[in-house]
Order: C-alpha cells, then sequence, then structure tokens
C-alpha cells in the first residue's frame, strides 16, 4: 500500500475584501463628488447658475481651439519628427533647432511672440495689412508651433523604439525609406504613441487657457470678463475649475478606453 | 561545365568596411555563380554578417566593388534599388511585420515595389504559404507563430518579389531544435531548383546537402574556401581547424 501523504490542499486564496477596497478608484470618486456638489449648486443657486450659463458661451471656442490646433500640430509634428529622425544632416538640425528653441521659451512667452511678433511679420512680408489675420487663428497658429514641437519629439521617440530591423527588412524588399517609414515603422510606432499623444491632447486642451491673453473669448477668457463687472471671483473661477476638471476627466477616461480598444484590436 | 567567360552572379572585390577604427571586412573577394550555394562559416563577430549586407547595399562599404548581377553596388539610388529587387534577404530574428497579417507580410513589398494588384500579390502569397508549408496561417499575426513558421513567412516574403539570389543570414540560429528541420527544408528545395544562394549558418547537415562551397571567415578575412568536404575534412588552415573542432565538438 502506498502511503497516504496529507497534503494540503493549495487553494488560490480569495480576493479579500481588503484588496478589493485597495484597488477602487478612490481618486475618481472623490472627483466625482466635487464635481457632483459644484453640479448640485448649479441647479440651486441662480447666481451659480447664471455664471455657469456664462462661462458655458466659451466652451465651444475652447473646444475648437483645441481640437483644431491638435489636428494641425500632430501634422507638423510628424513631419519635424520624421525631420529628427531624418539622414540628412540638413533637415535634422532643422529639426533639432527648432524643437530646441521652442522647448527653451515658456510657453505665454511663445504665444506673445508669435501672435504679435512673428505673425505680423510674416502678414507683411506677404504684403498683408498687419490686422488680417484674426486673435483667434493666431492663437490657433501659435498653439500648433508649439505643440507641434513636443508632438515631434512624441513621434520621434516612438520612430526609434522600433529596431532597426524593421527598416532594414522593408529596404532589403526593395521598398524605399520613405515607403517603409509609411507602411512598417509608423504604423507600429503610433500604436505605441497613444499614450503619449493623449496626454499631449489634455495638456493641449488645458493651455488654450493662455490664449486668454490675446482676448480670444473662450472659457477663461469669458471669465475674467465676468468678474470684472460682476466681482463674484470665488463662484466665477470654481466653476472654471470645474469646468477644466471635468473635460480633462472626459477626455482621459476616454483615451484609456481608446487604448485598451487599440491593444484588444492589437 | 559552364564556360569560364560567364560573368558571376555575385562579385566581390577587395571590399573592406571599417566601423570607427574596427576593420569588419579586410580585403574581401568572392565570387558567386548563378545558380550556386555558398555557404559561409566562422566565428562570432567574423564580418559574415557585415559581408551578406554589403551585398545588397544595407551596409555601405568603405573601399572595394561589388556587382549583383552586372549592376555595380554603389550609392546610386537607382543602382541600389535594382539590386535589392533581385536579392531577396532573410534575418536571423525573421523581422516579419508585426502589425500585418501573414499574408499581409507577403503582399506589402509586392504592391508597392513590383506594383501589382493585391488580388494578384494575394494569389502569389497563398501559393509561396503553401510552399513553405503553411496555406492555413494566411491570416495570422506573427505573433501567433511559432519561431519556424515566422522564419518560413519571411522566406515567402523574400520569394515574393522574385529574386535571384537569396541571402540568409543564420536563418536558425534564433530557432529551438525541434522547428530547424523545417526552415532547412524549405532552404534544401530552394537551393534543388537552383536558386543562387550564400547561406550564413553553422548547419552541418545543410552544408553537407545543399552546399557547392564552404567559406571559412576569420578577422574580417576569408581563410579558405572548397567544397564542403574538403573545407570539413582536411582543412588547411589552423584556425579553421580550431574553429571546426569547436563546432563539431
Ligand atoms: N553597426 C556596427 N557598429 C559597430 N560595429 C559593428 C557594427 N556592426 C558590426 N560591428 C562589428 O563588426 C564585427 C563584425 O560583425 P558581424 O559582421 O556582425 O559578424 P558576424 O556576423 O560574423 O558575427 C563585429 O566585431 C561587430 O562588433
Ligand atoms: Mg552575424
Amino acid at each position: 500500500m502506498t502511503v497516504d501523504h496529507e497534503r494540503p490542499e493549495i487553494q488560490p486564496r480569495p480576493r479579500d475584501l481588503r484588496a478589493h477596497l485597495d484597488e477602487f478608484p478612490w481618486w475618481l470618486l472623490i472627483i466625482l463628488s466635487v464635481i457632483g456638489y459644484m453640479v448640485v449648486q448649479i441647479i440651486v443657486d441662480p447666481i451659480y447658475r447664471n455664471i455657469f450659463n456664462t462661462i458655458l458661451q466659451g466652451l465651444s471656442t475652447t473646444l475648437y481651439v483645441t481640437a483644431i490646433s491638435f489636428v494641425f500640430a500632430l501634422i507638423f509634428g510628424l513631419f519635424l519628427g520624421l525631420g529628427r529622425v531624418s539622414n540628412s544632416v540638413i533637415l535634422r538640425n532643422l529639426s533639432i533647432t527648432y524643437i530646441e528653441f521652442i522647448r527653451g521659451v515658456p510657453m505665454l512667452v511663445l504665444i506673445f511672440t508669435i501672435s504679435y511678433a512673428v505673425v505680423p511679420l510674416l502678414a507683411r512680408t506677404f504684403g498683408l495689412p498687419n490686422n488680417a489675420i484674426s486673435l483667434t487663428s493666431r492663437a490657433i497658429i501659435a498653439l500648433v508651433l508649439i505643440y507641434g514641437a513636443y508632438i515631434a519629439e512624441v513621434f520621434r521617440a516612438g520612430i526609434e523604439a522600433i529596431g532597426r530591423g524593421q527598416m532594414e527588412a522593408g529596404r532589403s524588399l526593395g521598398m524605399s525609406r520613405w515607403q517603409t517609414m509609411l507602411y512598417v515603422i509608423l504604423p507600429q510606432a503610433t500604436r505605441n504613441m497613444l499614450p503619449a499623444l493623449g496626454n499631449d491632447l489634455i495638456a493641449l486642451l488645458k493651455d488654450t487657457s493662455l490664449v486668454s491673453v490675446l482676448g480670444v473669448r473662450e472659457i477663461t477668457q469669458v471669465s475674467r470678463l465676468s468678474v470684472s463687472t460682476s466681482f463674484r471671483y470665488e463662484e466665477t473661477y470654481f466653476i472654471l475649475t470645474l469646468f477644466y476638471l471635468s473635460m480633462t476627466l472626459i477626455l482621459s477616461l476616454l483615451l484609456q478606453w481608446i487604448q485598451r480598444r487599440a491593444k484588444i484590436k492589437r | 561545365m559552364v564556360a569560364t567567360s560567364v560573368d558571376p552572379m555575385i562579385r566581390i572585390e577587395n571590399v573592406s568596411k571599417f566601423y570607427g577604427h574596427f576593420r569588419a571586412l579586410d580585403q574581401v573577394s568572392l565570387d558567386v555563380q548563378a545558380g550556386e550555394v555558398l555557404m559561409i562559416v566562422g566565428p562570432s563577430g567574423s564580418g559574415k554578417s557585415t559581408l551578406l549586407r554589403c551585398i545588397n547595399h544595407l551596409e555601405v562599404p568603405d573601399a572595394g566593388r561589388i556587382v549583383v548581377d552586372g549592376i555595380l553596388v554603389d550609392n546610386d539610388e537607382k543602382h541600389i534599388n535594382a539590386v535589392r529587387a533581385e536579392v531577396g534577404m532573410v534575418f536571423q530574428r525573421f523581422e516579419l511585420f508585426p502589425h500585418l497579417t501573414v499574408i499581409d507580410n507577403i503582399c506589402l513589398a509586392q504592391q508597392k515595389v513590383r506594383r501589382r494588384s493585391r488580388a494578384e500579390s494575394q494569389t502569389i502569397a497563398r501559393a509561396l504559404l503553401e510552399k513553405v508549408g503553411i496555406p492555413e496561417q494566411a491570416q495570422k499575426y506573427p505573433e501567433q507563430l511559432s519561431g519556424g513558421q515566422q522564419q518560413r513567412v519571411a522566406i515567402a516574403r523574400a520569394l515574393a518579389m522574385q529574386p535571384k539570389i537569396m541571402l540568409f543570414d543564420e536563418p536558425t540560429s534564433a530557432l529551438d531544435p525541434e522547428m530547424i528541420k523545417e526552415v532547412l527544408d524549405v532552404m534544401l528545395a530552394l537551393a534543388h531548383e537552383g536558386m543562387t544562394m550564400v547561406v550564413v549558418s553553422h548547419e552541418m547537415g545543410f552544408a553537407r546537402n545543399a552546399a557547392h562551397r564552404v567559406a571559412f571567415m576569420d578577422q574580417g578575412r576569408i581563410v579558405e574556401q572548397g567544397p564542403p568536404d574538403k573545407i570539413f575534412g582536411t582543412p588547411q588552415h589552423d584556425r579553421t581547424q580550431l574553429f571546426l573542432s569547436r563546432i563539431l565538438h
């Protein structure tokens, strides 16, 4: 007869309540509570409601400036990034110069410089009157020029993360550098870049508040104009904060969802 | 015997290649005839990959001349493209495109370089998958395949361009032992069809069954070359003997 060893049953420990509590997104609950509290205020308090409605008038401008700037910054950033990893010494150095230039100057200063110095200068060069380009357009141009440099670095990192062997495989099949970049490297790089691009989109959304200094009537500027006559600083700036917080929260949840889908879809 | 006046498929003349001050290739000269299977053996770091990669201009020689099927491999983009269209390459790490299915891996360059239609390139791709023995894997992604299957897809991908020459850089050294044979069998079939092949590999079985000639490289030079049984049986140089004694135990 074989010896029957007394072996304890090995079972995975049931995940206890503690683990669930530790993993619960408490931060989200807290932020949602704050948002919920403010929403209740807006519903019950006519003063809050008035201010909310006022700021709401700037929302479309904020969203519009964010969306347009991001699309063009993506395109500009892609070309800058390709220049950055180019074999051509000239292209590479032009791109690096530009990127370092932008990264070395505060964004607020760049917004002034581009809107009030670079754009008018270019307008004059092309024989246009100084005020031919609206302030909103100047704001968009400034954000595109600034974020293009940031996004170029994202593209560079994404491209460099793809092994050298992929470029060689493409080249050995007779594809040109650009064809291999377009059909082999970039599709893989873009997938890796989604989180970083998402962060840049959220940062851009927040940075549109800076173009209020140009008088563009996005939500920050609308709030500033409103307090200058109502003097309701607390209500106005709390609601303005609520606007940005809700938008970045929605965006970041949306981006997480897209990333999860991209991963499943490979 | 073929007339000696026929130009070789690959002619390598006094090719040198430096990485900084390090001499990876030292005045290498080598001819490969049409239909010939040349095997290159030698210790790690002896310049085998570098030599192979000079043939399709993935590396640019610092001195010397390479002519492939009558085309001078220089910095002229037209020449480079013409040569790459004739030379297929198989890498140690497969280098399949991970974001494309197996069939799209094989079709991409056909469509972008050869300008074949989607339907035509797919017909060719399916025939090649049949040939390398994995027709049922067409719709999968590379990561879903075993190493041996991936390498066979890589061979099919190169063959789809209808090359006259195939270069293999240690095609089986990243594979688990049980998968080596399936890849070697495909290469063997290719050799028997008369493909011109340059193979960097230490697979002795393949050398005995398929290679017409073996070249032994060491420190950026071709130390000796000859028929497989001669190189493996009665090597002339000490370094060849030492190297062979190590890999043959
Ligand atoms: N891109 C490179 N930069 C610097 N050194 C290199 C590079 N590629 C290869 N080498 C060096 O050249 C030598 C020959 O390399 P390689 O041709 O890959 O050898 P093998 O394929 O025979 O192992 C090695 O010493 C290697 O370190
Ligand atoms: Mg090697």
